[in-house]
């Protein structure tokens, strides 16, 4: 079946978000763990800031959730990038079996699935899952130089410089995964680069359809339902699509790109990238499901399955788009607090590199030797 | 329905739903700048002619179109003709700037793929379909005209 539901309790046991400098003017902004100053990360090429980007999710994402590189298994991720060379890049300064995937934006659902399948197979205990992209290197590969004086339509979308990275895990914590659902490739027709949303709508459409069908769960049953990257146009269109199915998504789905940035930023359509599903969700989400907020979310990452080869030969744009369902545990709490008090201990014991939830200024003032 | 038709009537729908560029603040947008480009170009050439009396006429236009072009790079490379180009439009587009901007600026942006593959094979990205296009278009208006 296209969804696999989750026999043993898996959990995501923290997940951290970095973000760039518009990003981080938006109107998540104090939900973002770190927001980056400035974009090059001290790196001579945007490819190398890409790379440091996603080392630096990692790294602290192990560190938030109070391990150690060592307890992780496994490292699944991709990135946007040709033959996903960030990640790869990554793994190697990791030092940690790598199993990398490319499906486009669709990237941190697709990791966060496999991830929970091998924890609830006990192939592993921990796993790092991230993704993330830079706006500039997406650029260079993508579109035109950035110096270059031309005008976007309006449908264009703005790749986001961010990303996101969580231990998908079996100790307990307030987030447990219970379901996901990998999508099938499907293609309307839309060959206008420009138009992201409305190529991948279909396939959010489908993958949201399938879960629901198949958890036999209603729209209502979320507190969100969030889609990776549609854009405010894709997620219009998504709208409609399932109408059209007999489904009404409400109050309760949202797109991360047109949550990410602000009205007055001339991003257009809104945010799109690996990133951009990977940071709102290791941001806003895990920090409302934690809280108790959101006690059921469904989170559906979309991508754009074409390369820039395939669209100047006038070739339509496959969209995919994979879901991962995740609920508030609450009665993991104690458990979890004693789990992670012994692991605080064990950790300071050897090293000092832990870092506090509650206390803000040490978070940062980790991350920031980390990065230095 | 069969997918050809399911695709057909889906573009349909999502060309009904794009929102259009509005056109009257465009034009307006790429008339002021590239009038004031045009202006600034003009206001070159007077003051080369004033200043340099025996440069002739064809030799000022070319000092103008060199200091022009020379302007454009360096606001390119300072990383303002962008912000000005997605402005205008059209108007930083058609004068000789926006040839200017479309090879300067892949040239400063794969400088980091160095000298050869970098600089030289990616300079021309943009601007290299305008030169072939102007070249194979002279050659036919040149034929044209030879016979006429």
């Amino acid at each position: 079946m296209q969804t696999y539901k989750l026999k043993n309790k898996v959990y995501i046991l923290d997940g951290f978000s970095m973000v760039g400098p518009l990003e981080g003017k938006g109107p998540l902004k104090d939900y973002f763990d770190y927001v980056i100053q400035d974009d090059t990360l001290k790196e001579k090429t945007f490819e190398k800031s890409e790379r440091k980007l996603l080392y630096d999710l990692i790294i602290n994402a192990v560190d938030k959730a109070r391990l150690k590189i060592s307890d992780i298994d496994f490292f699944i991720g991709g990135d946007l990038l040709n033959q996903i060379v960030s990640s790869s890049y990554t793994a190697r300064e990791l030092n940690l079996p790598f199993i990398g995937l490319y499906s486009a934006c669709a990237n941190m659902t697709e990791s966060l699935a496999i991830s929970s399948i091998f924890v609830d197979n006990k192939i592993a205990d921990n796993i790092v899952s991230a993704t993330c992209t830079h706006f500039s290197s997406a650029e260079r590969q993508y579109r035109f130089p950035l110096e270059l004086g031309n005008q976007r339509p309006p449908t264009a979308q703005w790749t986001i410089t961010g990303g996101g990275a969580c231990i998908v895990s079996k100790t307990p914590s307030k987030i447990r995964i219970e379901a996901v659902t990998f999508g099938k490739v499907i293609d309307y027709g839309i060959s206008d680069v420009n138009n992201m949303g409305a190529a991948m709508a279909p396939a959010a459409c489908d993958t949201i359809k399938t879960h629901l069908e198949n958890t036999k769960h209603k729209v209502s049953d979320y507190d969100m339902i969030l889609t990776g990257d549609l854009g405010k146009l894709g997620s219009e269109i998504l709208i409609d699509l399932m109408e059209h199915e007999n489904i009404i998504l409400g109050q309760n789905y949202s797109d991360c790109g047109c949550m990410i940035y602000d009205k007055t930023e001339r991003v257009f359509m809104g945010g799109s990238g690996a990133g951009c599903s990977a940071s709102v969700l290791n941001s806003y989400v895990l920090y409302k499901m934690k809280k108790g907020d959101f006690k059921r979310v469904l989170m559906v990452s979309t991508g754009a399955l074409m390369s820039t080869t395939t669209s100047q030969q006038g070739d339509t744009i496959p969209g995919i788009a994979h879901a991962v369902e995740l609920v508030y545990e609450s009665n993991s709490t104690e458990k979890e607090n004693k789990t992670n008090s012994n692991k605080a201990n064990n950790g300071n014991k050897k090293t000092s590199k832990s870092v506090s939830n509650s206390s803000k200024h040490r978070k940062t003032s980790t991350i920031k030797r980390r990065l230095a | 329905m069969d997918k050809d038709k399911r695709n057909i009537n889906y573009n349909i729908y999502v060309e009904s739903k794009v929102p259009k560029t509005r056109a009257w603040p465009s034009l307006i947008k790429a008339f002021i700048l590239g009038g004031t480009i045009c202006a600034i170009g003009q206001g070159l050439f007077d003051m080369y002619t004033h200043f340099f009396p025996s440069l002739s006429e064809s030799e000022v236009s070319t000092c103008m179109l060199m200091t022009i072009i020379f302007i454009t790079c360096l606001l390119t490379g300072i990383g303002v003709y962008d912000v000005i180009g997605a402005w205008g439009g059209a108007g930083s587009v058609i004068p000789i700037t926006g040839f200017s901007n479309s090879i300067s600026s892949p040239a400063i942006e794969f400088k980091k793929e160095g000298i050869i593959y970098g600089i030289c094979v990616k300079m021309f990205t943009i601007a290299g379909p305008v030169i072939v296009c102007g070249v194979v278009g002279s050659i036919i208006c040149g034929f044209i005209g030879y016979f006429m």
